[in-house]
């Protein structure tokens, strides 16, 4: 049975800290979904969320895996998260652009630039949502689309 | 104090007190040789090869429990130590490789002997890191050393650029050193080791199952105590040989693969299994599904990721052996009582009675069981034994009448052939009284054949046995047994004159076709006090048996081989 896992993992922030965790998942075959990583501000560390899946004893070895790094600082598995991801799409301003407004609405999207051609949209929420977004916005004949891996944060 | 990055190299070891380096210099890695040149507090080994000097390092250190140290130079000097890492890592071994690498400026442009060393070393090191300036110097050699031989030990690679060698910083080496992200666990935790005493308190049939942990934790007197003090019995993994005397009446052997029948059986057949240190390896459980299925099992690791990787585990203990051992002796002194396991034992003793580790013996060919028994009985504990790997090194586990911790050095968990010879030799380098011998086979012993002069050179007297049966005999057992004899690539009928290639390089050499004359070559070489090679012809067929095959299970050993 696999099941869906977000990690927040904090490593001091040194040469190759990346290719370590990134290689630890490589080179144990463990599954990444997605991986968002930057520095904690006024700090020498920085924060990996990953979101990963697997059977529940691979799970429990990722985490004490990243644990076992020697950057590792702390990781966080099993805490209520809140979680985020986003997304960027570009549509082409000659299409048919009635119901646009009503589904930036809808996902709380906004357009974050209006150029001479295209319109580049913006939505930020739960990764389901932002999949339903996506599906529903390909009426506007999107020509890219750019979406970010989670971040997350414990709710306590 | 105003260094150089190589100084402070060479002040960092002797803060350390390192008395002996191995290594093989090149253009990125001189000015650190330049320093060695000037000093005197260390000897420095010339090996013959890059992944020798990393092999000896590791010998000396699985014969010392000290740190073992090598220098190797950028690019294919560093690739040439990587089998060396990779057999530190996967044996717990702490050891420090040192490299050099071409200047700062240089890196990222596939300058001359350039690679990507720590991007090749990260998966087989427990730590590994890039000098970028030369004022981290003194801090990342304190902590290289510190990591390498805390917690659960490993190697840990040191990359230093060129330029990071000549350029001149403050030299200040920390004393005491504290790693916020690294604090290994070393008292394991009350309550659980109560609950484990209790479980073994509970149990009819529980089994020690002891693990290379015990050595690398210096927890093996503590270890013995616990054993003959609950009367429950033990088996020992390939790493863990010595920890009880092969003699011990509650030890029934090796597991595993090769392992004998009672303590296959009784792993099998426990109702409890107290794991102290091993790692759960294929090779020791077989068939997973059908591994210890009647028992609960306490594992105690210092690494916790080591905890229910592979089984379930109903009592994990994270913690230092030695640590643990002693917090459990007390309970179980109040607690455990060792008649009740009378029944258990004589089971087991049943078992090993009707299955004993056994071989039959020849009058007209040499059987390699008989060359290892018959060592044994002339050196016994006189003797630190290495092994290459095949036949001959399952041979050595189960044959060498081993007595103490760290008198037996293999290449457990990777499995490296040429291992054996250079780790001798970095043995010999640490522990001096002993004799070193190496079991080798006639594939095995051409892996590092270069380091005869070493040896030589260094006058370092390493006897080298070679269980001549003109095969890579591992792989050619494996093609009689599943592959209808297909003996592919495996007949080494081809060989060198092994007396005349030592006598080559100084070294003597011996070859015996017979019994009788084994013993006569074995004390000269003893008593030559110098580099040998004894080349003894054995039979050529000989099997490892018992044996679980790849993927069977422990219950079910092939127990003899009919052709
Ligand atoms: C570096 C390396 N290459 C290949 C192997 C695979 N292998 C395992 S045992 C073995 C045969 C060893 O032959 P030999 O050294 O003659 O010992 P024997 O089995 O005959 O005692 C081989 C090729 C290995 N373990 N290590």
């Amino acid at each position: 049975m696999k099941e869906r896992k977000i990690i927040s993992v904090t490593v001091l922030n040194e040469h190759g800290v990346l290719s370590r965790i990134a290689g630890l998942f490589a080179g144990r075959g463990y599954n990444i979904e997605s991986l968002t990583v930057a520095p904690i501000p006024d700090t020498n560390l920085s924060r990996f969320t990953i979101v990963t899946n697997g059977s529940t004893r691979v799970l429990e070895q990722i985490v004490k895996q990243l644990y076992k790094l020697i950057p590792t600082y702390k990781v966080i598995d099993n805490k209520e998260f809140v979680e985020k991801e986003m997304a960027l799409v570009k549509i082409p301003l000659d299409t048919n652009l009635s119901g646009l407004d009503a589904l930036l609405k809808g996902y709380n999207g906004t357009v974050a630039n209006s150029g001479e051609n295209y319109l580049v949209l913006l939505v930020a929420d739960d990764s389901k949502r932002v999949s339903n977004f996506l599906k529903a916005v390909k009426k506007f004949n999107p020509i890219e689309i750019v979406r970010s891996g989670s971040v997350a944060l414990e709710i306590e | 104090m105003e260094l150089t990055g190589s100084q402070m190299v060479i002040e960092a070891l002797k803060k350390e007190g390192v008395k002996t380096v191995f290594g093989y210099p090149g253009g990125a890695i001189m000015n650190v040789y330049d320093e060695i040149y000037k000093q005197d507090f260390f000897e420095h080994i010339l090996t013959r090869h890059e992944q020798a000097a990393v092999h000896a390092a590791d010998g000396y250190a699985r014969a010392t429990g000290k740190v073992g140290v090598a220098f190797v130079t950028s690019g294919p000097g560093f690739t040439n130590a990587v089998t060396g890492l990779a057999t530190a890592y996967m044996d717990s071994v702490p050891i420090i490789v040192i490299s050099g690498q071409v200047p700062i400026s240089m890196i990222g442009t596939d300058a001359f002997q350039e690679v990507d060393a720590v991007g090749i070393s990260r998966p087989c090191t427990k730590h590994n890191y890039l000098v970028k300036n030369v004022n981290e110097l003194p801090k990342i050699l304190k902590e290289a050393f510190y990591i390498a031989r805390s917690g659960r030990p490993g190697p840990v690679h040191i990359d230093i650029p060129k330029d990071v060698t000549a350029q001149i910083g403050k030299f200040e080496y920390p004393e005491e050193i504290s790693i916020p992200t690294y604090k290994p666990t070393y008292k394991g935790n009350a309550k659980q080791i109560k609950k484990a005493i209790e479980a073994m308190k509970q149990a009819d049939r529980p089994i020690f199952y002891l693990g290379g942990g015990i050595v690398s934790s210096g927890a093996a007197e503590l270890v013995r105590e616990l054993v003959s003090f609950t009367g429950i019995p033990a088996v020992e993994t390939l790493m863990a040989r010595g920890v009880l005397r092969h003699d011990d009446p509650l030890l029934f052997g090796m597991l595993g693969m090769h392992g004998s029948y009672a303590a296959n059986m009784a792993m099998s057949e426990a109702d409890l299994i107290i794991a102290l240190g091993p790692r759960f390896d294929d090779r020791v459980t077989g068939k997973l599904s059908e591994f210890a299925k009647h028992a609960k099992i306490i594992h105690v690791d210092i690494d916790p990721s080591s905890i229910g990787k592979i089984v379930k585990v109903d009592y994990p203990i994270v913690g230092d052996l030695k640590n643990v051992v002693e917090q459990m002796l007390p309970l179980a002194f109040d607690r455990i009582e060792s008649s009740k396991y009378e029944n258990w034992r004589e089971l087991l003793r049943r078992y090993d009675q009707i299955h004993p580790l056994s071989f039959e013996d020849s009058d007209e060919v040499i059987k390699p069981q008989w060359v290892i028994k018959r060592t044994g009985e002339i050196v016994g504990d006189k003797a630190v034994i290495s092994t290459d790997v095949g036949q001959h090194q399952m041979w050595t586990a189960q044959f060498y009448p081993f007595t103490y911790p760290r008198q037996f050095i293999t290449s457990g968990g990777l499995g490296t052939m040429g291992f054996g010879f250079p780790a001798a030799i970095g043995a010999k380098k640490g522990v001096q009284e002993k004799l070193v011998i190496n079991f080798s086979g006639d594939g095995s012993i051409l892996m590092n054949i270069q380091e005869l002069m070493t040896a030589v050179e260094s006058k370092i007297p390493v006897i080298n046995i070679i269980l001549n049966n003109n095969f890579l005999g591992m792989v050619r057992q494996w093609q009689t047994f599943f592959y209808e004899k297909r003996y592919s690539q495996t007949d080494l009928s081809m060989q060198p004159d092994f007396v005349k290639l030592a006598d080559s390089f100084g070294a003597n050499g011996y070859r015996v076709e017979k019994k009788e004359d084994f013993e006569k070559a074995l004390n000269e070489a003893i008593e030559s006090n110098t580099v040998s090679i004894i080349d003894v012809v054995v039979d050529r067929f000989e099997n490892v048996l018992p044996m679980v095959p790849a993927g069977g299970t422990l219950y079910n050993m092939m127990l003899e081989y009919k052709d």
